[in-house]
Parts: structure tokens; C-alpha cells; sequence
């Protein structure tokens, strides 16, 4: 355990400092969320409408673009060699390397929400629910993204790799996250069944993505 | 207790790197690899390391803790130091100490001031030069005991000081019954056996 917490402290550290990667996702989150306004033009009950859907595409956005570093940095100082020979099992390993991204990435989402849901015009319960699905969600976003981040490893610029592995498993969280948050804002559906097969969404999430992740990190060692 | 190789094969990228290498090392023994540019020294470390897999042959470690692989029972020192550069270099060691080691190390003020760097603790490793990175992942072999060393051209940057040091924690290292596994082309600066790869070059 004292391994796994140190390979946890270790990264948010990281990505807390300057050059980190904490501040950029939020900062992307911002930016697509403030502009949304902008082009869509100032119809409120629009706004309302799209709003859960624009703030969870920002979520999908910014998450995605720290993520092609989860791994790239690890393997291109070397460290990523030694945590592959340490006596810490690989899947553990992974699965604390993107529970710290999360941490450092994904949880600051959560928390500018209620901010950017004052621009989309939605009111608190509105903005509660986009949060919860959030917190729900984004460590799904994560989990799942690690596994693409792992393939991209071993190829220069896997960035862009990355996005198009990972867009498409990500869909589902995408459909119940924003299913969920509209149940709570308009309903007629409950909001119970889209919020619980996002959970499960996650829960799956966490148990598939580190054994494939640490199996592509093995598979792809040179 | 020993590391044996046995007729080990090493492909990389469709192209036979080396085939029929077999080795031994026994406790408290050095083996110096030695070879051309290309002719597999790192990939027989890596091998070795379990960071690659052999396409044939076998290498496996006799005595020491059954349960355990040979690369979880090695330190190696590769091309790439494996330093983060927002870190402090206490923190660089402190983790590597915890991840590896799991509580049993060393203590890293004690490590760093063995090579050297105690007056660095504090300075992020950005500003380290080359040498000192190098004496930093020395450090790290030093914090957690591991019975075998695979050492990549340990002494790549080192200084005329720095080298002497460095043989010294290598005698020690062997003196404690450890085995050193070094690819380089210098002189490692202590008694090693030499291991030749891919004829004579």
C-alpha cells in the first residue's frame, strides 16, 4: 500500500506544479463551456436546454487532452520501466495512476461546474445534477481513457491516437451522463435509471481498465 | 545465490540481435558486458530486466527468494534516469525509495549524501546537471537493498570523483554479496568478468 500511495502522491504533485497538467484541463473546460454561450447566441431557454449536454462534452473535452500523459511522461524518462520490474502488480499500479489523475484532473471539473452552470442559465438543482453525474462520470471518463493512453505509449504523437480509441468507448458514459442530468432537469424519465447505469458505467470502468491498460503497457515494452 | 542464462535469443524488430548467449553470474561476482554499438548490450539488460522477453533461451535466478522474478529482485540503471524534473530531488529518491522498497529503505538523507548530493536535496531536479542526475539514480540503488544491479553505461557522465565513488558503492555491493550486471564501455573501475556480445568489433 505505501507504493500505491507514494505512485499517488507522486502524480498529483506533479500535476500540481508548474508544467503540471492539472490546470490546463480545467482552464480547456472553461474556455469550451464560456465560448458555448457566445455561439449559440443569448436564447436562454436554449441554453437550459443544451446546457448539461455542453457541460459534459467540455468534461469528455478536457479530460481527454491530459490524459495522452499518463503514460507517454512515465515511459519517456524511464520511470515507466521500473514500475513494470517493481514487485507492485501492474494492474495496481495503473489503477493508482489514473485514480491520481482523476484526483488532479477530473475532481477540479466537478467543482468549477456549479460556476459555468451560472453562463448556461441553469438554476441550482439543475446544476446539482450535472455535478453528481459528473462526480459519477468523469472517473469513468478517466478509467476508460487509460486504457488508449497505455496503447499510445509506445507511438510518437499518440495524442490524437488516443482521442479517436477512446471517443467512442466513452459514448455511453456520454448518453447516461447527460440522460441523467436532463431526467433532474425536465424530466418526464426518473432520474434514478440513467444515474445508475452511469455508476455501473463506472464501477465497470475500474475493474476492465487497469487489467487492459497494465496488458497493453507488457504487450507493448521495447 | 546465481543468475544464469541459458542460450538466450534476443530478436528486435524482425532482426536477430544475438542467439546462443549464455552467462552466469554467482554472488558477489561483476560481469562487464561488452560489445559494439548495436550488438545487443542493452538488450540483454533489458532481457534480463524482464522488460523485454527473450525469444529463446532462458534466464532465471537461483537462491535468493523463490517467490520473487529476477526483475523483481533487480535494480536497473538505464539510459534515462527516471527523474521527474517538477520534483525536488529528495522527493525524486523518497518516492522511488517508497514505490520500491515499501517502508524496509534506507533513509534517503543518508543516500544522497553517499553520492554526493546532500547539499541538493531541496533543488527541483530540473536544474541538475547530467552528472548529477546520474549520481541521483545511484542513489536509488542504493535505498532499497536488491540483490542484482543492472547497470546501462552506469558511468555515462559521471566525473573522475564521481567515478571512484561510484566503484566503491559497487565494491561494497559486491562485498554484501550482491551481483552487477554492467553494460559500458570504459573500465568500470573494479574487478569484473567480461562478457563479450557479437564477436569481436
Amino acid at each position: 500500500m505505501t507504493a500505491l500511495g507514494a505512485l499517488i502522491r507522486r502524480d498529483i504533485r506533479i500535476a500540481l506544479r508548474v508544467g503540471g497538467g492539472a490546470l490546463i484541463g480545467v482552464l480547456f473546460f472553461l474556455t469550451v463551456v464560456v465560448l458555448m454561450p457566445f455561439a449559440v447566441g443569448p436564447d436562454l431557454v436554449l441554453l437550459t436546454r443544451l446546457g448539461p449536454a455542453i457541460l459534459w462534452l467540455g468534461a469528455l473535452l478536457a479530460s481527454l487532452l491530459t490524459l495522452d500523459r499518463l503514460f507517454t511522461a512515465d515511459h519517456e524518462d524511464g520511470s515507466l520501466d521500473l514500475i513494470v520490474m517493481s514487485r507492485t502488480p501492474l494492474e495496481l499500479a495503473c489503477a493508482a495512476k489514473a485514480l491520481a489523475h482523476w484526483i488532479a484532473a477530473g475532481l477540479p471539473l466537478v467543482v468549477a461546474t456549479p460556476v459555468l452552470g451560472l453562463l448556461l442559465n441553469l438554476d441550482a438543482v439543475a446544476t446539482g445534477a450535472v455535478a453528481l453525474t459528473l462526480l459519477a462520470g468523469t472517473p469513468a471518463l478517466t478509467f476508460i481513457g487509460m486504457i488508449g493512453a497505455a496503447l499510445a505509449v509506445t507511438m510518437h504523437r499518440g495524442g490524437l491516437l488516443l482521442a479517436v480509441l477512446v471517443l467512442p468507448l466513452s459514448i455511453p458514459v456520454l448518453i447516461f451522463g447527460v440522460a441523467a442530468s436532463q431526467a433532474a432537469i425536465v424530466g418526464p424519465l426518473p432520474f434514478g435509471a440513467p444515474f445508475s447505469i452511469l455508476c455501473a458505467l463506472s464501477l465497470m470502468s475500474f475493474v476492465v481498465g487497469p487489467f487492459a491498460a497494465a496488458a497493453s503497457l507488457r504487450h507493448g515494452l521495447d | 545465490m546465481r543468475l544464469l542464462g541459458s542460450d538466450v535469443r534476443c530478436v528486435r524488430g524482425g532482426r536477430e540481435v544475438f542467439a546462443g548467449l549464455s552467462f552466469q553470474a554467482a554472488a558477489g561476482e561483476a560481469v562487464a558486458v561488452t560489445g559494439r554499438n548495436g550488438s545487443g548490450k542493452t538488450s540483454l539488460l533489458r532481457l534480463i530486466a524482464g522488460l523485454l522477453l527473450p525469444a529463446g533461451g532462458s534466464i532465471a535466478i537461483e537462491g535468493g527468494e523463490t517467490e520473487l522474478t529476477v526483475a523483481e529482485q533487480a535494480h536497473y540503471l538505464g539510459h534515462r534516469d527516471a527523474l521527474k524534473p517538477a520534483l525536488s530531488v529528495d522527493e525524486n529518491l523518497s518516492f522511488w525509495s517508497d514505490f520500491l522498497g515499501g517502508g524496509a529503505a534506507r533513509p534517503t538523507a543518508d543516500c544522497l549524501a553517499a553520492v554526493g548530493l546532500a547539499h541538493a536535496a531541496e533543488l527541483p531536479a530540473a536544474y541538475l546537471s547530467a552528472g548529477q542526475r546520474r549520481r541521483l539514480s545511484l542513489a536509488r540503488l542504493l535505498a532499497m537493498p536488491r540483490p542484482l544491479w543492472l547497470l546501462d553505461e552506469p558511468t555515462n557522465a559521471l566525473d573522475v570523483a564521481g567515478q571512484a565513488m561510484f566503484a566503491e558503492l559497487m565494491r561494497a555491493h559486491l562485498a554484501g554479496g550482491g551481483l552487477i550486471i554492467a553494460a559500458t564501455h570504459g573500465p568500470l573501475g573494479i574487478d569484473a568478468r567480461e562478457l563479450r556480445i557479437g564477436g569481436v568489433g
